[in-house]
């Protein structure tokens, strides 16, 4: 699939030399635009900072397939390639907004501030969610696909039912947009003009199957024009793209002017999951394609080229990265189990007579278990 | 007054909404039409439409958005027309609403209740006379409620939205016209706990929502015309089911019987007969019994009286029950 990539033309922006951002618009009628440049608002501090949560994210990544080869997760989806359309997306967001996000989602997730052993509890098995939602305003990582989109609507739906100016923003895949809830969610939103931005991450693949098994369209973004609602076909791989289409349709929605569905065009570079197999299904070549338009490489080249960043600050988030790897490794690796006990604990608000009788039961079990 | 049991389900839901602006009320046809069965007749008018509105024809939407309005702090009451129009939530119902609290580790709890009007008797076309309570009290994390009478309609629909975990509450929509007279508020034991609804010696019937009718009128048929003196258990909850009462109460009778529409092949009954025949057998005199709708999809109206247990079948099952 072709992509627009964001233009380079000048203009003013937050400084000199800084690209703009570009996306494509669906028309009322149903189409696409050609690619509109866009000024986009970033200071010097927020371009570092985004730089720094995508090359902390790399290094993130990097480091939780090796724990998955290594034994400490059970298995692990990467978003290596990725990390344009999360960490912009997610960066668009004020801290009273809530993400919901997908198994694929573990660098927005990470970017948003949820600390990463936390979110990784969903591969290492110790829990199936390893943190706060309340405190992080992060729902967990959901795995039945498209599901979370409606948990998103609802959410919005509330905040304004009670007047609150806060937005929701869920992620989910170009395999999930087939999924009837992912229609559900983006009519509902459309209807009640719920605070919602729908950011679908187009990798090119559901597992092994390609885009064009999908859908017969050459955008998920024209889905926007079926539901009313404002339709965004964005480069994936450029961060201030992704970031100036998101925080548009995070103002719009914050605005009270509703939902904005935004296609992110990526890339998987790795597998599905540590379970997959590429070679069964794409050549090395089209995974080159791609590499070369790799998204942090492409970013940190934009900032130095601008004089935002220098090699001592690369290398400040590199030994960064390099701690949080370190951290990752022996917080993940020889974690206890839990006690599973605690299995019975949360199924409701009070353990029932039932619950209570079938503990003893694994009580009992354990305590076999350690005389023997 | 005297109510019916949807005038007193109505009257819960007012109520309710009165009392905490958090509640809301939505699905599909509920607002300016009050629902299909009238079950929400009014409280648009009343309460506007952020409290109580129309959604489009998505029941995965309404189960889904709920989810999201629980964590965000509301208490949605949503309504699945008909029982068979439910399942296109089932997945929203299991994979998410069930499983929330336990996947926060009890960080997230979801205040929410799915009512679906549910279960046959109205002569209805295919699809609107399921009986689905099997599938949700198989699935931890719900708790599943049905009531029999128009009182306990009211009190047990208050008591779901002021739970703090999500609520599938089954409404026997033949016993909508039920009338009984009732002072509201009504109170009546919590969630949680069965009712003995006729005390008696000879037998306990153990029914829910829709039987409990029945399983009166066969009580009352059985001591007026052969002298039988039979104990009636209403279920109330069906999960978290309170077996201690239905263990009583068989270990007193020394005989029990499961009356239920939906089919028998794994059916609550089952589940019932199993946890009885565990906790009580050294009181029974008799296996425990099911009375039940057959293993057939659910039959077009002008033979589903074939289908449906009623009084007669009752007590051709006490007399075997009896027997032995």
């Amino acid at each position: 699939m072709s992509v627009e990539v964001s233009s380079a033309a000048s203009g003013p922006s937050s400084f000199p030399g800084l690209p703009k951002a570009a996306w494509q618009d669906v028309a009322a009628e149903g189409a696409l635009s050609a690619a509109q440049s866009h000024d986009v608002e970033l200071s010097t501090e927020q371009l570092r900072s985004l730089y720094r949560l995508m090359a902390l994210s790399r290094r993130v990544d990097r480091q939780a397939i090796n724990l998955t080869r290594q034994g400490a997760l059970g298995v692990f989806a990467s978003s290596h390639g990725q990390e344009a359309a999360q960490v912009g997306a997610v960066f668009a967001l004020e801290a009273e907004d809530w993400l919901f996000p997908t198994y694929r989602e573990t660098v927005g997730t990470f970017a948003r501030g949820v600390d990463v052993v936390e979110i990784l509890a969903l591969f290492s098995g110790s829990w199936h969610c390893g943190f706060d939602p309340y405190q992080y305003r992060v729902a967990p990582l959901t795995t039945p696909l498209a599901t979370q989109a409606l948990h998103a609507v609802g959410l919005a739906m509330a905040a304004r039912i009670k007047h609150d100016p806060i937005v929701a923003l869920t992620f989910f895949g170009d395999g999930a947009a087939s999924e009837g809830d992912a229609h559900e969610a983006l009519n509902m939103a459309g209807v009640f003009g719920a605070p919602v931005v729908f950011v679908v991450q187009n990798n090119g693949y559901a597992i092994s199957v390609p885009y064009r098994l999908q859908t017969k369209t050459s955008s998920i973004a024209l889905r926007a024009a079926g539901v009313g609602m404002p339709g965004i076909r964005v480069d994936g791989n450029d961060v201030i793209s992704v970031y100036g289409a998101v925080k548009t349709a995070v103002d719009r929605a914050r605005r009270g002017d509703g939902p904005t569905l935004i296609e992110a065009v990526t890339y998987r570079l790795e597998a599905h999951t540590t379970a997959d197999d590429t070679s069964r299904y794409r050549s090395d070549d089209e995974a080159a394609e791609w590499r070369v338009r790799d998204p942090v490489e492409r970013f940190l080249r934009v900032l130095r080229d601008g004089g935002v960043v220098d090699d001592a600050f690369v290398a400040e988030v590199e030994a960064e990265g390099e701690a949080t790897a370190a951290r990752m490794r022996d917080s993940l690796f020889d974690a206890p189990a839990g006690d599973p006990r605690e299995m019975f604990d949360h199924v409701y608000a009070a353990r029932t007579p039932q619950l209570d009788a079938q503990r003893a039961l694994l009580e009992q079990e354990l305590r076999a278990g350690e005389e023997h | 007054m005297e109510l019916t049991m949807a005038g007193a389900l109505n009257a819960a839901l007012r109520d309710a909404m009165r009392q905490d602006d958090s509640v809301v009320v939505y699905g599909e046809d509920v607002g300016r039409l009050g629902g299909v069965f009238r079950i929400t007749d009014g409280l648009q008018a009343e309460m506007g439409t952020d409290r109580c509105f129309d959604t489009p024809v998505a029941e995965a939407g309404i189960a889904g958005t709920a989810l999201g309005m629980a964590l965000y702090g509301l208490r949605p009451v949503v309504e699945m027309q008909f029982d068979g129009f439910s399942y296109p939530a089932l997945n929203q119902v299991i994979s998410h609403v069930a499983k929330y609290r336990n996947r926060t580790r009890g960080r997230v709890g979801l205040p929410m209740v799915i009512r679906i009007p549910y279960g046959g008797g109205i002569g209805a076309v295919e699809h609107h006379s399921e009986s689905p309570e099997a599938y949700y009290s198989h699935t931890a994390g719900l708790t599943v409620v049905s009531p029999g009478t128009p009182g306990d309609a009211y009190a047990l629909l208050r008591a779901s939205i002021a739970f703090d975990d999500p609520v599938i509450f089954l409404e026997p929509k033949r016993r909508y016209w039920l009338k009984e007279d009732l002072d509201l508020p009504v109170t009546a034991p919590p969630i949680g706990e069965a009712i003995v609804r006729r005390a008696g010696t000879a037998a306990t019937l153990i029914a829910y929502g829709p039987m409990v009718n029945t399983a009166m009128e066969a009580a009352t048929r059985a001591a007026d015309e052969s002298g039988w003196d039979l104990e009636v258990v209403d279920v109330r909850t069906l999960s978290p089911v309170d077996m201690d009462t239905l263990v009583t109460s068989a270990t007193k009778t020394g005989r029990a019987l499961v009356v239920h529409e939906a089919a028998r092949f794994a059916g609550y009954g089952a589940e019932i007969a199993a946890e009885l025949s565990e906790r009580a057998f050294g009181y029974l005199a008799a296996p425990v019994l099911r009375v039940t709708g057959f293993d057939v999809p659910y039959p077009s109206a002008k033979i589903e009286r074939h289908f449906l247990p009623d009084a007669d079948r009752i007590l051709d099952a006490v007399a075997r029950l009896l027997e032995y």
